[in-house]
């Protein structure tokens, strides 16, 4: 976290994605700086999703790239992603269920800890004083999404904002530098989501980017610094909210209708 | 009463050597849903392995107990990396692969580690080193041997650490984040690669403890005693349901009771038509009834989670 706000964090490279014949990203290029709360939004099928998914390293892009932190984004597999520091939540909420809210965050401490299966084996002591690090660290995230009251029940048991909030606790466990939130108002009223907003904007004070997903054009518009619209998998502006909600082509595409 | 509590005995040691073989089936199904049939193999190899390493050493004049000890761990050692192999071999590649292809090739190695069995040690019965002194105990009529206690101590204390190891530690953990969801475990910095080659060598490692066991009861070892154990375990897995820990070691213990009923009182049941031999046909009724009414075992889930 020693890099100065407003340099460069992730750039995309004309970023292509299709399915069969869908074109679901076109060449997408975007811009996020270090500290900022950066939206993408766009209707319902212009590939917001797609382009998480090929930036978390769950889909190869068929063309294009990512530079992440001033280096090529090769993600072979999902957890190098994590290791670089983007975490990410999800549209429809994927916790672990079957395990309770604290461990799902104990899960996230992964990346950043080392203990292998030798260790985990053995139960050496440094595996031990580890694991009292993890549930420590994981205890602390969910007093930060203030769920800690919840802490031994399942996941599955938790309300639906409860679970948002689990999975944003979950998220920042792996110690992100770029925390990608897909949707994460869907489905709350007007009262979680203003908590959600406070908590967003909690976390960029404490200095992790946000790149946020969202169809809440208030809160959208409201909450970040700038805006990417994406239409039929294109980008089709990036700027500050105020020339975004002018601008015509976004009014036709989208918030217009 | 003497045969139904001592056949309840004997089957409980029959049963715990199940159960350990069983949760090695369970754990690779539970994390990346393939039956792995060359487990039943890695056992008999674990069996084989103590039979070369304990009986040299005795042979060598070294103490009994001792020789026994280095006969488990090189065993264990053995089968830990012959999992690990397996894994990195067999099934890796074919991770993407539709369902059918793995589980072909986990029954072609079977075959491969029989026939390599069959190269290294030979077709002839083996015979066990004895590694536990034969004492006798006797409790209510019914009549036990230090090896059958021995059997059902370390199934337990091994079991039991299976669990501290799976709702303990970070390992545990994301073993079960993993078989709940690989995607999103991955996406929290879960190595998948990792997860699922421990899932294979904890699994042998139990599996050759399992062998070294059975070698211990029955004295005798041969390169095809791993397929019949094998199904005997998958079915134990079933069910208690597969995928599920508990399970295993439940579905373990009672199929050996069922079985060892069955073949106390086989006898009786036929009027003498059918011996004690027939014991086997028990463990393939238990799981035609169990596919038949309860697919999904004991402990198992709503069977969509894993289709």
């Amino acid at each position: 976290m020693s890099k100065a706000m407003g340099e460069v964090l992730l750039e995309a490279n004309a970023v292509a994605k299709h399915f069969g014949g869908v074109k679901a990203l076109r060449d997408v290029s975007l811009t996020i700086r270090r500290g900022e709360v950066y939206g993408l939004i766009g209707p319902n099928g212009a590939g917001k999703t797609t382009f998480f998914n090929c930036m978390t390293g769950l889909y190869v892009p068929d063309g294009g790239g990512f530079m992440f932190n001033g280096t090529p984004l090769v993600a072979d597999a999902p957890h190098q992603a994590a290791e670089r520091g983007i975490a990410r939540t999800f549209q429809n909420i994927r916790l672990f269920g079957n395990m309770t809210a604290l461990e799902n965050v104990m899960v996230g401490r992964h990346v950043r800890t080392k203990a292998g299966v030798v260790g985990a084996m053995l139960h050496t002591p440094a595996t031990r004083n580890e694991e009292a690090a993890i549930r420590q660290r994981a205890i602390d995230l969910l007093h930060y999404v203030r769920i800690e009251d919840r802490a031994e029940d399942l996941a599955k048991n938790l309300s639906y904002g409860d679970q948002r909030r689990l999975e944003i606790a979950r998220a920042l466990a792996t110690e992100p530098s770029l925390l990608c939130l897909d949707e994460p108002a869907a489905g709350m009223n007007a009262t979680e989501t203003e908590a959600l907003r406070d908590l967003i904007e909690g976390i960029r004070r404490d200095g992790t980017t946000i790149l946020l997903i969202e169809h809440d054009v208030k809160l959208v518009m409201g909450l970040c610094d700038r805006v990417a619209v994406l239409d039929y998998g294109a980008l089709v502006i990036e700027d500050v909210p105020a020339v975004v909600q002018k601008d015509q082509r976004v009014i036709e595409a989208y918030l217009g209708a | 009463m003497d045969i139904f509590l001592q056949q309840i005995i004997n089957g409980l040691v029959q049963g715990s050597i199940y159960a350990l073989v069983a949760l090695g089936y369970t754990m690779v199904y539970g994390i990346m849903g393939l039956i792995n049939f060359a487990h039943g193999e890695v056992v008999m190899i674990g069996t084989l392995v103590t039979i070369t390493v304990a009986g040299t050493l005795i042979k060598a004049g070294m103490p009994v107990a001792l020789a026994a000890l280095a006969g488990l761990t090189v065993s264990v050692l053995s089968c830990m990396a012959l999992g690990w192999s397996l894994e990195r071999i067999a099934y890796r590649p074919l991770r993407n692969a539709p369902r059918l292809t793995p589980l072909i090739t986990a029954i072609g190695m079977s075959i491969v580690l029989q026939n390599l069995a069959m190269i290294v040690w030979g077709r002839n019965y083996m015979t066990f080193p004895p590694l536990l002194p034969k004492i006798n105990f006797e409790f209510a009529g019914a009549h036990f041997t230090l090896i059958q206690v021995i059997i059902v101590l370390i199934s337990g204390a091994t079991m039991a650490g299976l669990l501290f190891l799976i709702y303990r530690t970070k390992l545990g953990m994301a073993m079960r984040a993993t078989s709940q969801n690989p995607a999103v475990a991955s996406l929290m910095g879960v190595n998948i690669n990792r997860v699922i080659a421990a899932a294979f060598v904890i699994g042998s490692a139990l599996g050759a403890v399992a062998g070294v066991m059975v070698g211990t009861y029955y004295e005798i070892a041969h390169y095809q005693m791993g397929f019949m154990l094998g199904l005997k375990a998958f079915t134990a897995a079933v069910l208690g349901g597969i995928g599920n820990l508990a399970g295993a070691m439940l579905g373990g213990v009672l199929l050996g009771i069922i079985e060892a009923l069955g073949a106390g009182y086989i006898g009786d049941l036929t009027g003498g038509f059918l011996g004690s031999h027939y014991q086997d046909i028990f463990a393939f009724i238990v799981l035609i009834v169990v596919l038949m009414f309860k697919p999904s075992g004991l402990f198992g889930e709503k069977t969509g989670d894993r289709a």
